[in-house]
């Protein structure tokens, strides 16, 4: 087991974060949220890999004493996977609400219309 | 036990008929139907504290149950403390729909409904689930219908800003909770909260256990809106509908904070031991001081409000961090009292939106005097957040005095009164202005929320002279202090605490089925010193209401402090995003300095 999937899951998280807190444009930072998301995705199907195993799909030609990569994982990810369609659809259609009232989607220029 | 999944199932599946058949529904249905549920919700929770009572009830899924301490399926475990939670979701969303009814002047769309009804099913399973990514999933979905709620008035910018702030800053939060569960799980192999705990109490606390607790931590902690995770907070209740805020401020960041108990106790609670406690109460005192003086500081209802309930979450936060029974009961049954109180005073500005229009005291100056029933309810409300001895939210209050006492953190009982003090004072001082036309009508060390925030529908007629608005905040107020009658209710909650700690146990009754064992009700009752500082929290609430009235100049040497503190509260998301992220690394540090 390489540690490779941690460090791009870190790095994934570490980039994701770095434009979230930087971002001067609001669809960008959505997607900088889903790099931050992906590293969760990395993180889970590194966690449940186990090397020269197979699919967890079993059957009376593939018997489970074989071994398989770890299943959990791949459901939680899957979850995991609904979970930030659902938050990014919802996040993209509050942006096109504020690019349609203020015409600017730079959180600067926003908050300064604001007040 | 049919009744534990049914709590969650039903609004989660009126949810559903409603989305799909709502529009084709009689105007008012999706609003009976949303009462008639919120209202089962209530009543089956009440039901279930009582049942379990006796013993905690493992509702397994499916039929999956642990088979030599090994649990594959997934599982709800209803104490009485939990199901105290769900009946307080229940109660506070009926209480949400009916003020809806007569809040909104427009048609509400089935959709709110629908919104509401996932909200609330979402957070019963939160508040039940016992297996930790359940807990996530249903802290993803709750939060997906709390952003959305929240900018229900799509038309306005500063709605849906508030909704991106809070979705921004809580996904990351969500991600950080997430990947802490990944890691938890690549060491015990589990995601039942009590066979993880059971894995990590075999090894001491090592730099992962460290980072996974930090990580889920902050992840609730965000949720809850502790300093410096709670920024997005005020933003997003400033401008949510006030009966949506009944539910935000009422229960959903207290349920972040159970949340943290409940993974500390039974995950944690082996390998760390009591090391973290001083770095909890740390959060837990920044959190009630500054949401204390930033509640003072607000003009705006709402925000205030927000700053009130961030400044009790750090009081609850500081009963769960004490690390033992008393202090956690005594969280629980304020987090209840406090937040029936919380709820009531939500329905009082929702009623004041609909007859002046607007919520913030400044402008209000003296225009509440047309509903006065309203103004007793307000300070009434005020007294309860001040911890009026002997009512509701004073129980609890004492018993959180006295557990910090026991565990040798004497010097927090000040704290809490200056919190209380604050919050109480605060609401006083407004309700003195809206209701009485007292102080002057500018006061410049007040933050104006910004125009088209807390202004509401307009002047506007209410249908029914408005019962259905002020009706719940009376019951609400009633429930929330009348919980001080409830014979015994300390000892019963501390009785059912000394069981949630008792991790082993616990863990052996979950994955064993050997039952818990459960001690006698021990009595508790308020002692002289409680009544003291109950006593000085009112008054300090009293006479601060009257400084920030009569003599805010006295008050002005603060300004500048109060200028710098106001700034920092008043930043872009990628700001709040950075708190986040710095907080999260000082609390890791910290965790990290104070693990033996």
């Amino acid at each position: 087991m390489s540690f490779l999937p941690y460090a791009l899951a870190a790095w994934l998280f570490a980039v994701g974060l770095y434009g979230v807190v930087t971002s001067r444009h609001l669809v960008h930072l959505v997607v900088c949220m889903t790099v931050i998301q992906s590293s969760t995705y990395v993180l889970l199907l590194g966690i449940g890999y186990r090397t020269g195993k197979k699919a967890p799909i079993f059957s009376s030609a593939v018997p489970p004493q074989v071994g398989a990569v770890d299943p959990v994982v791949q459901a939680l990810t899957l979850t995991d996977v609904v979970v930030s369609v659902t938050v990014t659809a919802l996040l993209l259609a509050l942006v096109i609400e504020i690019w349609k009232r203020s015409g600017t989607l730079d959180p600067d220029e926003l908050r300064r219309k604001d007040t | 036990m049919t009744l534990v999944p049914l709590v969650v199932a039903v609004p989660l599946l009126a949810a559903a008929v409603l989305a799909a058949f709502g529009h084709f529904l009689p105007a008012r249905f999706p609003d009976v139907v949303a009462v008639a549920v919120a209202a089962f919700v209530t009543v089956a929770s009440v039901i279930l504290i009582f049942r379990s009572s006796d013993e905690t009830i493992h509702y397994w899924f499916g039929g999956w149950r642990p088979r030599n301490g090994i649990a594959l399926g997934v599982s709800f475990s209803v104490d009485p403390l939990g199901a105290a939670l769900a009946a307080l979701v229940g109660v506070l969303a009926t209480a949400a729909f009916v003020v809806s009814w007569d809040y909104f002047r427009e048609r509400v769309p089935p959709q709110f409904h629908v919104l509401m009804l996932l909200f609330v099913g979402a957070m019963v399973g939160f508040a039940l689930s016992s297996d930790l990514f359940n807990i996530f999933v249903f802290f993803e979905l709750m939060s997906v219908a709390a952003y959305a709620l929240t900018s229900y008035r799509i038309e306005r910018p500063s709605a849906v800003q508030g909704a991106i702030n809070f979705a921004v800053v809580n996904s990351i939060g969500a991600f950080m909770l997430l990947i802490g569960i990944a890691l938890l799980y690549a060491r015990t192999g589990a995601l039942n909260l009590a066979q993880m705990g059971q894995v990590l109490a075999q090894h001491d606390a090592d730099g992962l256990v460290i980072v996974a607790f930090t990580l889920v931590a902050v992840g609730f902690l965000t949720k809850a809106g502790a300093v410096p995770f709670h920024f997005w907070l005020s933003d997003a209740y400033a401008v949510a509908p006030a009966p949506v805020c009944i539910l935000f401020a009422g229960v959903m960041s207290d349920l972040a904070l159970h949340a943290v108990a409940r993974v500390y106790w039974l995950v944690f609670s082996g390998p760390l031991g009591t090391d973290v406690r001083p770095v909890l109460i740390g959060v837990g005192v920044i959190t009630a001081l500054i949401g204390a003086v930033m509640a003072w500081l607000q003009a705006g209802l709402k925000r205030m409000l927000a700053f009130v309930t961030i400044s009790h979450i750090g009081l609850f936060l500081i009963g769960i961090a004490l690390l033992t029974a008393r202090g956690l009961a005594a969280a629980t049954v304020y987090v209840v009292a406090d937040g029936l109180v919380k709820g009531s005073l939500f329905c009082a500005v929702a009623q004041l939106a609909r007859r002046v229009g607007h919520t913030d005291e400044l402008v209000c100056h003296g225009r509440g005097r047309v509903i006065p029933g309203t103004g007793v309810i307000v300070v009434v409300g005020a007294l309860g957040l001040a911890a009026i001895p002997p009512l509701g939210t004073f129980v609890p209050f004492g018993l959180l005095g006295r557990s910090a006492g026991l565990a040798g953190y004497g010097w927090l009982a000040p704290v809490l009164v200056l919190a209380t003090a604050l919050t109480g004072g605060a609401v006083l001082r407004a309700a003195g202005r809206i209701f009485l036309g007292l102080g002057p009508k500018r006061d410049d060390l007040l933050v104006s929320p910004p125009p088209g925030e807390e202004e509401d529908v307009g002047l506007a007629e209410v249908p029914r002279r408005g019962a259905l608005l002020w009706v719940p905040a009376l019951a609400l107020l009633i429930c929330g202090l009348g919980l001080a009658l409830t014979p015994g209710i300390s000892g019963h909650a501390v009785r059912h605490a000394e069981r949630f700690v008792d991790r082993a146990s616990l863990a052996r009754e979950t994955l064993h089925g050997v039952r818990a064992p459960l001690g006698p009700v021990p009595a508790v009752h308020a002692s002289a010193g409680s009544y003291l500082y109950g006593a000085v929290s009112v008054l300090a609430a009293v006479t601060l209401a009257l400084l920030g009235l009569y003599r805010s100049r006295a008050l002005r040497i603060v300004a500048p402090a109060a200028h710098r503190l106001k700034l920092l509260h008043d930043g872009v998301v990628g700001e709040y995003v950075t708190w986040l992220t710095v907080g999260a690394a000082a609390l890791g540090v910290l965790f990290a300095a104070v693990v033996r």
